[in-house]
């Protein structure tokens, strides 16, 4: 316990820290994890490299395609964008972390219901994306999903089939297939 | 990104105080080659600093973060009907927050036009005002244009189609900041404050620079101070606002064109006051007084519309490739004076609102 205080101090107000790697905690998935990051390492680097999630995307490594897509807390943000070094106690949530034991999330069972993937390369951030929505709003219309996905870049084309995907689970009905 | 060290700042004057550059000054180089290892630099929500620092336009020796200090985020109405929005208020919750839609109802809706929603839940509005210009030769770190200390504007002679169309002698950068248009729209304030924890307010209209005035730099903030909070000025309970924008993509992108129409309506379709601010048009937001005094007193209706927009381009010296802009520019002013003032447009009002 001392230990991990101690872990966690490295990135502590007024300290300062690096360039050298540095031992920080990062609380995925509902458990705590202890890792070596630079403070230059982004959080999708340290979810890809040391925590072994590659679930997690990285394309434009710009925030323009969101194809890293996690949540900090509630928030879904581009992990690209994020030191690992500033997340300290926040809830980070990667694709990993959002299916239960032996069901997937809802969203994941609509993506397949609905054929919303195609090469499957930005699948996980269109899914957290779309999770996050549902998750503050259970009920989204077809605007608000147009708009919770709008960072999104899917050079296959998958959105229609992720806004119909979308509309099912909020309606609980068929929406019509184009 | 080379390696850095990092601080998480204890409070806003430690943070002024340990800075050593604004990252505009750690940009500019003689040679093109940023050796700014010593420089240290603030970092709010990192979206623009990062950026830069991953293309290598920037290598700070150390990031002060102060995207984690208390207090510097809230929204709050003063007491005369203002609205003080603290640096670290992020663009999502700008967005989303229900008292800013009813007084400022423009700035609600650039920022919700701003990025992606991830983006918007990361970047402050501190950071947005101060990041740097989207020029594509200025991102670029094989030309070492004129705004980065070297010798030539690539832009004109170049590709110039997103740049401005307005004071662009010199350089023509546009400024890249959306909620930045409708902020000058409200005659918004800037307040910084130094080490010393003193606190000065300035108009944005001051704190935005063009390049006449100084080719480095896009505003005024100092070595050693930061920006804490963005003013609103109480609102006439008859201003209505609209703000419109126009890109290439309807979401999540810089606009090509934008505008931000306050109106204060005196009860009977005419206008007392009009305040309109042309975005992606100018080294700063710009402000279109031919089309301003054109409707102050004026009844709006669609032929009064139509002439502020054609009023609004006064001045304009397109460059090469970006006199496309105009027409679009006249037409958002048109129909966002028309929406402000609660008259229909036929055509869809905000093809990108969310
Ligand atoms: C894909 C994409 C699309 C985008 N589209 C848009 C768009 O349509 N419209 C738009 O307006 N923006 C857009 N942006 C830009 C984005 O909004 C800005 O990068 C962001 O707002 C910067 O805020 P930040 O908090 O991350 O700032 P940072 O990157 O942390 O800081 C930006 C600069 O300001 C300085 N700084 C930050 N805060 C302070 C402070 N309080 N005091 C003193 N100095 C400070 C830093 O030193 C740095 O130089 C887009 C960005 C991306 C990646
Ligand atoms: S427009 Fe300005 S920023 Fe762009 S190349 Fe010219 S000098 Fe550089």
């Amino acid at each position: 316990m001392a230990n991990e205080h101690r872990k966690e101090d490295a990135a502590a107000a007024g300290r300062i820290a690096g360039p050298a790697p540095l031992p920080i905690v990062l609380r995925v998935n509902g458990e705590t994890r202890e890792l070596m990051v630079e403070p230059r390492t982004t959080l999708a680097e340290a979810l890809r490299g040391p925590l072994g999630l590659t679930g997690t995307k990285i394309a434009c490594n710009h925030g323009v395609c969101s194809a890293c897509t996690v949540w900090l807390d509630d928030l879904a943000v581009a992990s690209c964008s994020v030191l690992a070094i500033e997340v300290g106690e926040r809830r980070i949530t990667t694709i990993e972390g959002l299916a239960g034991q032996d069901r997937l999330h809802p969203v994941q069972a609509a993506f397949i219901d609905y054929d919303a993937v195609q090469c499957g390369f930005c699948t996980p951030g269109l899914v957290m994306s779309c999770a996050a929505l549902l998750a503050r709003n259970p009920r989204p219309d077809r605007k608000e999903i147009e708009t919770a996905i709008s960072g999104h870049l899917c050079r296959c084309g998958t959105y229609p089939h992720v806004v119909q995907a979308m509309l099912a689970l909020g309606t609980r009905e068929e929406p019509d297939l184009e | 990104m080379e390696p850095f060290a990092w601080q998480p700042a204890a409070s806003p004057s430690e943070a002024a105080s340990i800075a050593t550059h604004t990252t505009a000054e750690a940009m500019l180089t003689l040679t093109g080659r940023p050796d700014t290892q010593q420089a240290m630099l603030i970092k709010a929500g990192g979206v623009d600093l990062l950026d830069l620092m991953k293309e290598g336009l920037v290598n700070p020796g150390r990031l002060i973060d102060i995207s984690r200090l208390p207090d510097l985020d809230g929204i709050s109405g003063e007491p005369d009907g203002g609205v003080r929005i603290g640096a670290l208020a992020t663009l999502a919750r700008i967005a989303a927050h229900p008292a800013l839609q009813q007084s400022h109802a423009a700035l609600s809706q650039a920022a919700a036009l701003a990025a992606s929603p991830q983006i918007r839940n990361r970047a402050t509005l501190g950071g947005n005002l101060l990041q740097r210009p989207r020029c594509w030769y200025f991102r670029s770190a094989a030309h070492h244009c004129l705004r980065k200390g070297g010798a030539h504007c690539f832009a004109f002679p170049g590709d110039n189609r997103y740049h401005a169309v307005f004071a662009n002698q010199g350089c023509a950068i546009v400024h890249a900041s959306t909620p930045a248009t409708a902020l000058a729209a409200y005659r918004a304030e800037v307040e910084l404050a130094d080490s010393a924890g003193h606190r000065r307010r300035v108009p944005l209209a001051d704190f935005f620079v063009l390049p006449q005035a100084d080719m480095h730099r896009e505003n005024t903030l100092a070595r050693g101070e930061l920006l804490t909070a963005v003013w609103l000025p109480p609102q006439k309970p008859d201003c209505r606002a609209q703000y419109l924008q126009i890109g290439e993509r309807a979401a999540f992108d810089w606009p090509l064109a934008a505008v931000a129409a306050v109106l204060d309506m005196d009860g009977t379709g005419h206008c007392r006051q009009a305040s309109i601010v042309l975005g992606a048009a100018a080294p700063v937001p710009w402000r279109a007084r031919q089309a301003e005094a054109l409707l102050a007193g004026a009844r709006i209706d669609s032929a009064t519309a139509a002439a502020a927009g054609e009023a609004a381009l006064a001045g304009a010296t397109p460059l090469s490739q970006n006199a496309y802009k105009l027409p679009l520019l006249a037409a958002l002013v048109r129909r966002a004076v028309l929406s402000a003032a609660a008259i229909d447009t036929v055509l869809p009002a905000n093809p990108g609102a969310p």
